[in-house]
């Protein structure tokens, strides 16, 4: 008795209260997104997807009971096991997986449908933490910084297969692990200045951003002095790379196929393609805009209701709560998404072991990615690449990844002082 | 491994969180056409059209009823055509009519039905109906089109069609929505807010494929059309084509008039057109032809053609002098053929014979001593002072300015005062002899076909008039037509002068119109013949019968016909009879009329 009241005492139930007041408000907004005026149905009507999402948050509840009694040291024992498991899922899924919308990324378990590819985030998480769990792997050395990157992107090959670029994508943001762990600062420069000039190239004239890459240059040429040769060519080097890069931004484009230009542009142009990828991004920001500051009330949406938003329930889950609980409502959930974020800093931050900690920036990341990404989309700020809002999408796989990712960390967090006591 | 990296991440997570707000707050807070696009999405504004009211004649026979008609309406995202050809075909259209009406539609918006094939009528729907469910994304809309069951009184009726951008703007009430239809001329036009009814408009949400999703905030912003009020004109549908048949074939005007009341009996603008030419799909076709016919089927004559009266003006001359007492039924002249010219007469004439014979020097003499009384020494002075007391009288003969007929466009014709000959000569520089053609109704005189019944009704009244208008009932009540057509007008000329005038107007038919005469109809008239510089004089009858009760007073004008007591006095004849026996017993008067051709 003694032992598990002090085990409820270290949970921490910020972080669980979050999430289900996220989970809540997911759910209630994805009755409001399938309700019908004109055949109401009870919220708890397994005949829609309000109902069904019920069913997956009972079996997650059911989840989180299993993960938080089970043996912590389960997940670090587990985490390559678990991650070769995923891997080799994924490799299987695109020869056995069930096609929707032209993609293999669904495994078919009698009635029941899962994606691996959103396991595997998880799975990632711990084997990267697994990997980092030594202080002698120095992020700074080249040999270590493929050993992590080669963990983060073999799950990323088989996903590509299936294809599905948008879960691919979010394996990128694990490199805000890596830049808590120690990556240089290198790449991150790189990364964002080949990220803004790219966006620079789309929006500006080709040559105006020419001109200004040189005369940052001759600037810095300018401090800098004649005095040291090596910095010069390097720099004139680094420029030439620029200026050729903005160049070939276009030529690129060009040679996507039509629906990926098209999915770019419309972030510039909402009139682009404006029955196909347009109409998703111009029929999700007219549902938001048009909640005003404290929206049409709850089940009074027209856009969402009445199918204007394509994924309604799923990823344009954020338009529903935009256009029935307006700005406010808009406010409320970036509010508990962020604050979830800085409390899991917090909570990986105070944890005594790097493999805790390495995993917890690993849920971080993740969830910030989805939720950042997902929103930015429905706003058209970033191209619509399906990914869905965690906790808040309907859908079982998802609910479930999010919630056993978010929970291993909950559990490893309250045995922090037990892990220490075992390293020592 | 002490850094600022974990700082670094959180500020970029809260900075990045911002960043979205921020953006939300634009599009929802600052922005609010999403919130009007939203509503052009999902929240239909349909208009429910009332019954626009009919009218009757007279008598209770129907003149204008509604027609349905059927309007194929597209959704353009739903809309999908396999062969563009073998449609137009099937729908009988253009293919360029088909792409411009659907881009149209297009620009509206992508969701909402607009027209795209307007105005099918019964039968072609007929033909399509079991064919439209071939097509995704269109269907039919009912509406309703005028439709007349006989061909008859198109310019009195006049026509409606859609409003103009330039009506549009000046409708202060907003009641108007672009592609609404009014009424565009005559009755159609003057009764608009009688007939159009109230529209209704309901709210009704649809999903993206244009599905009715029920009613938009339980219909709490829904109004109810009212139905248009049926409207009695005072027409006589057999009077009128009866006289539409007299004058088909030539050029000119009827104006039959209950001198009692004012109402008009008939109103007749020849050539006229068959009024269901202006309704439907055909109606801008048609009115692109009726609008280029040399003959002018759209000029509404009775109250827009504009004549000199000519020899029919000497009998308000007649009452003006009489009521001055500057004339007497024994005042005499010779017929002094140097003055002006006259035709053979008994000489010289007092005012009955000069009426009867309608004595051209007589007057020439009796407006000189109206119009030159002396009041001052200076002749050009006194004639100014004349003439504009001269006018102010006859003015009161409703002519000189509009009489307010419930028509739109009416004509003010013309009494010339001292002030447009001081414009025309200068001032004190005309004196009579510059103006004395006014006297026989010439000169700088100008009256329309309706005035000039009007001024039979003035006879037949002994002095009273109403102003003539169409409309005798409002929804079945009398009491609802405008007030100014129950006002009583007095031409301040005493009744007893009228009683000589009269008889004088029945004797002259004996001398100038003898065909007009009817055995057992006493008829009061009197010919005219309007100059016409540009060919053959223009015929020009007035009458009204019986003399001793007067029932129908009338104006009759047959362009380049010649000599009035021609063809004007047979038709006016015809059209009186007509009206008081209900049949014709002189088949070989009517021949006459009927073949007179005169038009050329």
């Amino acid at each position: 008795m003694r032992d598990s009241d002090f085990y409820f005492r270290k949970i921490d139930w910020l972080t669980i209260g979050l999430y289900f007041m996220l989970v809540f408000l997911g759910w209630i907004n994805i009755y409001a997104a399938v309700y019908d005026e004109q055949s109401p149905k009870s919220i708890f009507d397994l005949s829609i997807n309000s109902g069904i999402q019920l069913v997956w948050i009972g079996t997650a509840v059911l989840l989180i009971v299993l993960i938080l009694v089970a043996d912590y040291r389960l997940f670090e024992n587990l985490s390559l096991i678990l991650y070769v498991f995923f891997v080799v899922l994924l490799i299987l899924t695109p020869f056995i997986g069930k096609e929707i919308n032209g993609q293999k990324a669904w495994f078919e378990i009698g009635a029941f449908r899962l994606q691996p590819a959103e396991f595997a985030k998880f799975a990632t998480a711990l084997a990267l933490a697994k990997l980092m769990e030594a202080n002698t792997f120095d992020l700074s050395k080249l040999r270590y910084q493929l050993r992590a990157v080669g963990i983060i992107g073999l799950p990323v090959v088989f996903i590509m297969l299936q294809p599905d670029f948008g879960s691919a994508m979010v394996y990128s943001a694990f490199f805000i692990v890596l830049f808590r762990e120690g990556m240089p600062n290198r790449y991150y420069v790189f990364a964002i200045t080949v990220l803004v000039l790219g966006i620079l190239a789309i929006l500006v004239e080709n040559n105006l951003i020419a001109v200004g890459i040189i005369a940052s240059c001759l600037l810095i040429l300018f401090f800098v002095g004649k005095k040291n040769w090596q910095k010069l060519v390097t720099l004139l080097f680094v420029g030439g790379i620029m200026v050729g890069y903005v160049y070939s931004i276009d030529y690129v484009v060009a040679k996507l196929p039509l629906h990926h230009q098209n999915r770019i542009m419309v972030l510039f142009d909402p009139d682009v393609d404006p029955l196909g990828v347009g109409w998703n991004v111009t029929q999700s920001k007219i549902a938001i805009g048009s909640g005003g500051l404290t929206g049409k009330g709850y089940l009074e949406g027209t856009q969402t209701k009445f199918d204007f938003v394509p994924e309604q329930h799923t990823d344009f889950i954020f338009c529903t709560l935009g256009e029935e609980f307006g700005w406010m409502g808009s406010f409320v959930v970036i509010s508990l998404f962020i604050t979830l974020l800085v409390r899991l800093i917090f909570l990986a931050e105070r944890q005594k072991t790097r493999f805790s900690r390495v995993y917890g920036y690993g849920v971080v990341s993740i969830l910030f990615f989805h939720f950042f990404i997902n929103i930015s989309m429905t706003v058209g700020l970033f191209p619509v690449i399906g990914i869905p809002l965690p906790f808040f999408s309907y859908g079982g796989s998802s609910l479930w990844a999010f919630t056993i990712l978010l929970f291993i960390f909950i559990k490893l967090d309250s045995h922090r002082i037990q892990i220490l006591g075992r390293l020592s | 491994m002490e850094s600022n990296r974990p700082l670094i991440i959180t500020f970029a997570i809260i900075l990045l969180g911002v960043i979205l707000l921020l953006k939300l707050f634009l599009i929802q807070v600052t922005d609010d056409s999403y919130l009007r696009k939203a509503e052009r999405n999902a929240i239909q504004r349909i208009v429910d059209h009332p019954y626009r009211g009919l009218v009757y004649d007279r008598n209770g026979k129907l003149l204008v009823y509604n027609n349905p008609v059927f309007d194929i309406m597209v959704i353009p995202r739903e809309f999908t055509v396999e062969d563009t050809a073998s449609f137009c075909e099937f729908f009988n259209i253009k293919k360029e009519t088909l792409i411009e009406n659907f881009n149209a539609a297009k620009n509206y918006s992508w969701v909402k039905p607009s027209p795209l094939i307007k105005q099918i009528s019964n039968e072609e729907f007929a033909r399509i109906q079991d064919y439209l469910i071939d097509y995704r994304g269109i269907f039919v809309m009912t509406r309703s089109v005028r439709s007349y069951p006989q061909p008859s009184a198109a310019n009195a009726l006049g026509y409606i069609g859609e409003i103009s951008a330039n009506q549009l703007g000046r409708d202060e009430t907003s009641y108007y929505r672009q592609g609404d239809y009014v009424g565009l001329s005559g009755v159609e036009a003057y009764y608009e807010p009688d007939l159009r009814g109230r529209k209704g408009v309901n709210y009704r949400m649809v999903n993206v494929r244009g599905v009715d999703k029920g009613k938009f905030k339980n219909g709490d912003l829904d109004t109810v059309s009212v139905a248009g009020q049926n409207i009695q004109s005072t027409l006589d549908l057999e009077l009128q084509q009866y006289g539409e048949k007299l004058l088909a074939g030539k050029r000119g005007s009827v104006v039959a008039i209950e001198p009692k009341t004012g109402e008009i009996l008939s109103f007749i603008s020849a050539p006229t057109y068959d009024p269901n030419q202006l309704t439907g799909s055909k109606f801008g076709q048609n009115f692109l032809e009726l609008n280029q016919d040399e003959n002018k089927p759209l000029f509404n004559r009775p109250i827009m053609a504009m004549y000199p009266p000519g020899s029919i003006f000497k009998i308000v001359q007649s009452l003006v002098g009489l009521q001055e007492g500057i004339l007497t039924p024994n005042t005499t002249f010779s017929c002094n053929r140097s003055l002006v010219n006259c035709h053979n007469h008994p000489n010289p004439v007092n005012l009955f014979g000069a009426i009867r014979n309608s004595c051209n020097p007589y007057y020439h003499q009796a407006f000189r001593m109206m119009i030159n009384q002396e009041v001052s020494s200076n002749t050009f002075r006194d004639t100014q002072i004349g003439l504009d007391k001269w006018r102010e009288s006859v003015m009161k003969f409703g002519l000189g300015d509009r009489l307010g007929v419930d028509m739109h466009g009416e004509k003010s014709g013309s009494i010339p005062s001292s002030k447009l000959y001081d414009q025309i000569y200068g001032n004190g520089r005309w004196k009579y002899s510059t103006i004395y053609s006014l006297s026989i109704g010439q000169g700088e005189m100008l009256v329309t076909p309706l005035q000039m019944a009007n001024l039979a009704a003035i006879f037949a009244n002994k002095g009273y008039y109403y102003i003539p208008h169409m409309i005798k009932a409002i929804d079945g009540d009398a009491t609802r037509i405008p007030e100014k057509f129950r006002t009583k007008r007095d031409t301040g000329i005493d009744p007893a002068h009228f009683d000589m005038v009269q008889e004088a107007m029945v004797e002259a038919l004996s001398g100038t119109a003898a065909r007009a005469i009817i055995s057992d109809i006493v008829i009061a008239g009197k010919t005219g013949t309007a100059q016409n510089p540009s060919g053959e004089d223009h015929s020009v009858f007035i009458a009204f019968a019986p003399k001793d009760d007067p029932k129908i007073a009338i104006a009759v004008y047959v362009e380049n016909a010649g000599w009035g007591g021609r063809a004007a006095a047979s038709t006016a004849s015809l059209m009186i009879e007509k009206y008081l026996r209900g049949e014709i017993t002189r088949p070989a008067l009517e021949d006459y009329v009927l073949e007179g051709n005169f038009i050329y």
